[in-house]
């Protein structure tokens, strides 16, 4: 139990430390870090005449005096007491400490090995060592060795000064230094591509503003206005909703462009132009039509604009409510020739048209959709016209159709004149136009029953893009077949004659061929006769191999030399000891390569051509050949490399810098390099320890007594 | 992936939720590192094995090893990823079921194909002065042909432009593309002769007469040619000097090829023998007895891997050249007159009027029928694959013929090296520099790595003259010399007691090391074997003991 209470004692007291460690950091956090004033513990002979009476002045400190207390306080441990007693007995000095030039030497010579040492290690070194970096520099570093001397950069300083601005260390003001440290790098980037890609948007906008404006085609033009026209209409309503005053703005002006319309005789009909066209009407139906546009035009332009007033809400409700049943009458199709045979009669008599009456009930149920839809329902049209464009059979109808709608603008465009009552004309025709589109598809519906599909929302659109499908790919599936009919009738030509061919080249097992060879078969007879009338190649080979053999083998050497110490003469051999005394038998060489090729005869030649071009001894830290090769084994060219690699491995050992000095290396060369490589601080420091830079200044002041001066002039201000 | 999931198994086994790592909020790299490389894409640009630094070695040999080490990883490793940027992948062609490939005839291929393939099937109908030898230069896009009774045409073939065209009033053997297509060389009856592209002739080279074969090797602009006097002869086409003359003694030489991994020669010969030259030996490197009847015919693959040789006993081999040992062989029934391989791997034999393709050759296992084949009017004479493309063309009696091969052609071309669609302002820059990177000649051998490897033999040789010169081996280990000591302790015998103390010191190590190894073996054994002891005697009050 008792070990158990240690360790929660032990537990108590550690979070007890936590605590207080997480209080320090938190006050640590908020603001200025204050140093807290240490107590004094330093034991010195005069610490301050205010607080310790000065008894014993210039009387020589003994630990005794310093430790006596020791003795009596209860708190010290024993142990810290006895080694205390320790020291006091023990009567060694320390050493004195080497003189600076001394201390220094011992320094540089060591600064010496190890930056030597590293020199040599490095893969790469670059003379200069502190080269400027060629890039743009930064203001501060540019500024930082520049002083006011003359007396007008001297009063622009004092202003400076006056003013409290930044002068020399921090050049930047402490707002900008912020936004520079809220800027990170990659923000900066970042704003950088918006900029680039806003400016890039900017040019292209610009390119095609230029391009537009230069277009000549007066169609182009007209219907870009128009475009525009109605552009300008759905702002202007909803400038209305959000921006009131504009809107009035706006409507002055279109009050004024009517006035002036009103004044002139623009579009009257009444110009050079208009009166020829006017002869020509009479035949021509587009000039007609430009006539009939002309007046429009004039009509639009001067036709009074309703101010939107307080229940501007409530009307709009009104034209909404008023809309559906001017819409809802069918639009007949009639000649198309004959636009102006359109109009009031449809409102008369509905029951001409030819759409079954069904639709207008339909029609008013979609009413409210239709204005959202209105979009939806063109696109849906266009892509109808192009599936009719795939079927040959029906190519006719969405040319006839185009016309048709042509002539349905124009018409609508006619029944405005009559119905100058309706306020919004532009919605209307639009709104209008829809609805002729529509007819026109449901009327298509009829006359096409097999082929179309019609589509009322995008579900049915799904089932069209199912159904409408298979048509495009029916139509090549006919040459498709025809395809794969041709095709598979050769191969069963073919079969046939390889059939017929693989029972003649039945006795060929080996290898199947299709075709057989015409060759004659005596000629093939004679040429195997020819071929194997030397039947003994086997044994020639054998032959020349054997005495290859024999030629690599080494030969023994006689030294016998008859007639010493024994009977000579003709017929007597030395006797037997004396040869194999005398015979000397060379090293075996080692075994031939082809040694178990039977069928192989290998050169044991040396290629002698190319050992000018080896290696033929082995250089400095290599010991054997293996450890060589293996180190020159990856080639280093163009060749096999990758072009990185390339250049990785065929850096320079040292890079100089041409015509610069390069100065043997100085004390703050190696300080520096040592301090980046730990990646300590930068090099230029900026606001944050401006107040521990001021501490050090004041305390080099004494040495450096020019640039002391000059920091003593910033203390000032 | 990998890497990932270990993360995240980590994570859950410290404890810590799976809400802690979030990926896409946090901006850590959710892959951090280098994308791994497959291991197959490393292995195929590894070159040697890995060195590693020996136990006792010093400073500095451990740093050139190590450094070399990592450029070689390096390297390495950065070729394997290169390796992304060769997409194109060869097609072959496939036929229905039960229905043979070599059943479908060219006019199918060229109807069914896209029209640029489908022209590349052709034929040149040139009865008058056939047989027709050919040759394609190194991009691929120049053909050149040469008929028996003296016609030669150079055609860019693709767009079957025709660059020059010419009757040299001899009889032509053979011709062939020197290392660009503004030159070629014609051995023609007598000499050999050098022609331009142009038809304009450059050169007659009468120190080459009887020239029967020849072979261009590129990279030591060597052009070899094989004479029926039984010469083989390398004339370097950059200085324009014969650099060497080899009499074979073999007789007429009308059979050649080289390898184009090492720029060997092989020469095939009547008496069944092929037989491997290379301009520095006036023996051949290597004899191989190969048919019973004469050899009609070898190729070699790009690899230098592998050759083919057919002969007049009707067979077709298959040979490993680097160990000179005989695959498998089959029997064709007409024999192959002409052989050759493409870049691919595919092999053409013609056997008389037919050329057959096959697939898979170099492989271990034999064919039994041909991938595809190909009927033609005149006898063939001359057999060739278009480089990067999949075209075989074929020189016989009535002209030429260009077949359409799927799968033959590499498709990945080194545009550095050639290239196929370079502008002549390329051609000129490469040019250049193939001229500096020019390999010498003397370089040929067997082994083509021979260059990285140090000269053992003059290594010896320059050893065994520094001890001769000093009069002591400077390698070698000083002797023990015992010191000489005082009060007796210098008599002979105690001498001989302290030589022995370090007699054979190095057999001594070694032996010391695998006792060493030993004991450390027998240790680790019997602590693995008292662990199970100790786990086999456990009892189930044992969890309860502190």
């Amino acid at each position: 139990m008792a070990t158990a209470t240690s360790s929660e004692e032990t537990l108590f007291n550690d979070d007890e430390r936590k605590h207080k460690k997480l209080l320090e950091a938190i006050s640590s956090m908020g603001g200025r870090k204050r140093k807290k004033q240490s107590e004094r513990s330093e034991a010195s002979v005069q610490v301050s005449e205010f607080f310790v009476n000065a008894e014993g002045t210039g009387e020589k400190v003994n630990i005794s005096d310093l430790l006596g207390t020791v003795e009596k306080t209860s708190g010290a441990s024993n142990k810290t007491k006895k080694q205390l007693r320790n020291l006091q007995n023990s009567k060694g000095t320390l050493a004195l400490p080497l003189n600076k030039q001394q201390t220094e030497k011992i320094q540089r010579g060591i600064a010496y090995e190890k930056t030597t040492k590293e020199n040599q290690k490095a893969e790469q070194i670059v003379f200069p060592l502190n080269q400027e970096s060629s890039g743009p520099k930064q203001v501060e570093q540019v500024v930082a060795g520049w002083k006011a001397q003359t007396p007008l950069e001297q009063e622009i300083f004092r202003l400076l000064h006056s003013n409290s601005q930044p002068v020399n260390d921090p050049v930047l003001t402490p707002v900008e230094e912020a936004s520079l440290k809220a800027m990170s790098l990659e923000e900066a980037k970042i704003r950088r591509a918006e900029l680039q890609k806003t400016r890039a948007l900017q040019s292209y906008y610009e390119a095609k503003a230029k391009r537009e404006k230069n277009i000549k085609s007066k169609k182009y033009h007209k219907i870009q206005k128009k475009g525009k026209r109605k552009e300008f209409l759905k702002q202007f309503e909803e400038m209305v909703k959000t921006n009131p005053e504009g809107a009035l703005e706006e409507l002055k002006k279109m009050e004024l462009s009517r006035m002036e319309e009103r004044m002139s005789l623009k579009h009257q009909n009444s110009g050079k132009w208009a009166k020829s066209k006017a002869i020509m009407a009479k035949y021509d139906d587009s000039a007609r039509k430009a006539m009939q546009e002309q007046l429009q035009m004039n009509k639009d332009l001067t036709q009074k604009i309703v101010v939107p007033s307080d229940d501007e809400h409530e009307s709009n409700e009104e034209g909404l409510e008023t809309v559906p049943d001017f819409v809802n009458d069918p639009e007949p199709i009639i000649d198309p020739v004959n636009p102006w045979m359109r109009g009031q009669l449809t409102h008369e008599e509905p029951e001409v048209s030819c759409v079954t009456t069904d639709e207008p009930q339909t029609a008013e149920q979609e009413n409210e959709e239709e204005e959202l839809i209105g979009e939806f329902e063109r696109k849906r049209k266009l892509r109808q016209a192009d599936e009719e464009d795939l079927i040959p059979t029906e190519e006719q109808k969405p040319e006839s159709e185009v016309v048709e709608e042509d002539v349905v603008e124009v018409s609508d465009k006619e029944e405005e004149e009559d119905e100058e009552e309706e306020d919004v004309s532009e919605f209307n025709t639009l709104f209008r136009f829809m609805r002729s589109e529509k007819t026109l598809e449901e009327d298509e519906e009829g006359l096409l029953n097999e082929g179309q599909i019609r589509v009322r929302n995008i579900e049915d659109l799904e089932v069209l893009a199912e159904d409408v499908d298979p048509q495009p790919i029916a139509a090549p599936s006919l040459p498709q077949t025809a395809v794969g009919e041709a095709t598979s009738e050769p191969p069963n030509k073919k079969k046939s004659e390889i059939d017929l061919k693989e029972v003649l080249t039945k006795d060929a097992k080996v290898v199947q061929v299709p075709f057989l060879p015409t060759v004659d078969h005596d000629e093939q007879i004679s040429i195997i006769k020819e071929a194997f009338a030397g039947d003994d190649v086997i044994s020639d080979f054998i032959k020349d191999k054997r005495k290859q053999e024999a030629a690599g083998k080494p030969k023994v050497v006689d030294l016998t030399l008859p007639g010493w110490g024994e009977w000579g003469g003709v017929g007597l051999k030395p006797s037997r000891w004396k040869r194999k005394r005398f015979r000397i038998k060379m090293a075996s060489s080692p075994p031939r390569q082809d040694r178990k090729l039977p069928d192989t005869i290998i050169s044991e030649n040396r290629n002698t051509s190319i050992a000018s071009h080896q290696v033929s001894q082995l250089p400095f830290p290599f010991q054997n050949t293996a450890q060589f090769e293996s180190c020159i084994r990856t080639p280093i060219g163009q060749t096999w490399n990758t072009q990185g690699v390339v250049k990785k491995m065929t850096k320079p050992k040292v890079i100089t810098k041409l015509g610069a000095i390069i100065e043997p290396m100085v004390k703050e060369d190696f300080i520096n390099k040592t301090t980046t490589s730990a990646g300590k601080g930068p090099a230029i420091m900026l606001g944050e320890n401006k107040r521990a830079n001021k501490g050090r200044e004041w305390s080099s002041a004494k040495h450096q007594g020019r640039r002391g001066s000059q920091k003593r002039k910033k203390q000032q201000t | 992936f990998r890497k990932m999931e270990q993360e995240m198994l980590k994570c859950l086994f410290l404890g810590f939720g799976l809400q802690k790592i979030r990926y896409p909020c946090s901006k850590k790299d959710p892959f951090p590192g280098e994308a791994p490389i497959p291991h197959k894409q490393l292995q195929k640009f590894q070159r040697g094995e890995k060195y590693k630094v020996p136990a006792g070695a010093r400073r500095r040999l451990k740093e050139a090893i190590i450094s070399s080490e990592a450029m070689s990883e390096l390297a390495q490793k950065q070729a394997a990823r290169y390796d992304l940027l060769l997409p194109e992948d060869a097609g072959f062609l496939e036929g229905d079921e039960d229905e043979d490939t070599n059943t479908i005839s060219q006019d199918d291929i060229a109807d069914a194909v896209d029209i640029t393939s489908g022209s590349k099937y052709f034929n040149l109908h040139l009865s008058q002065f056939g047989p027709y030898r050919l040759d394609y230069g190194r991009t691929g896009r120049h053909l050149l042909v040469g008929g028996k009774k003296g016609h030669v045409a150079c055609i860019d073939w693709q767009s079957k432009d025709l660059m020059c065209e010419m009757n040299v009033m001899e009889t032509v053997n053979d011709v062939k593309w020197l290392h660009t297509e503004a030159m070629f060389a014609v051995a023609q009856k007598r000499w050999l002769y050098i022609y331009d592209s142009k038809g304009l002739e450059l050169h007659c080279v009468k120190k080459f007469n009887d020239v029967l074969r020849m072979q261009f090797l590129p990279y030591h602009f060597l052009l070899a040619t094989a004479s029926a006097t039984g010469f083989l002869q390398y004339l370097d086409v950059s200085v324009g000097k014969e650099i060497a003359a080899v009499c074979t003694k073999m007789g007429r030489l009308d059979v050649m090829s080289q390898n184009p991994h090492n720029a060997v020669i092989h020469l095939g010969h009547p008496n069944g023998t092929v037989s491997l030259w290379s301009p520095n030996q006036k023996e051949p490197l290597v004899k191989m007895l190969c048919h019973r009847g004469a050899v009609r015919s070898l190729t070699v693959d790009k690899t230098g891997t592998y050759m083919v040789t057919s002969g007049l006993d009707r067979k077709l081999k298959v040979y490993d050249i680097r160990a000179f040992k005989p695959l498998h062989s089959c029997f064709l029934p007409a024999g192959a007159s002409c052989l050759s391989l493409s870049q691919g791997g595919l092999l053409s034999a013609a056997t008389g009027d037919i050329v057959q393709v096959y697939q898979n050759v170099l492989g271990s296992s034999p064919v039994s029928k041909p991938y595809m084949a190909h009927r033609l009017r005149g006898q063939i004479w001359g057999l060739a694959y278009c480089p990067f493309e999949d075209v075989l063309g074929i020189g016989h009696g009535e002209g030429f013929t260009s077949m359409i091969v799927p799968g033959a052609g590499e498709p990945n071309f080194d545009a550095l090296d050639t290239n196929p669609f370079r502008s002549s302002k390329q051609r000129q820059e490469w040019e250049v520099k193939a001229l500096l990177e020019k390999v010498q000649p003397e370089l040929i051998g067997l082994d083509p790595g021979q260059l990285s490897k140090v000269d053992q033999a003059s290594f010896e040789q320059r050893h065994k003259e520094q001890v001769e010169a000093l009069g002591f081996d400077p390698l070698a280990k000083d002797k023990f010399k015992p010191k000489t000591k005082k009060k007796g302790r210098s008599s002979a015998g105690a001498i001989e007691k302290r030589k022995r103390k370090v007699a054979h010191e190095d057999q001594r190590d070694e032996i010391r090391q695998t006792v060493q190894e030993r004991t450390e073996r027998d240790k680790e054994q019997k602590e693995k074997s008292n662990e199970k002891k100790k786990l086999g005697n456990k009892s189930t009050l044992d969890r309860f003991r502190k």
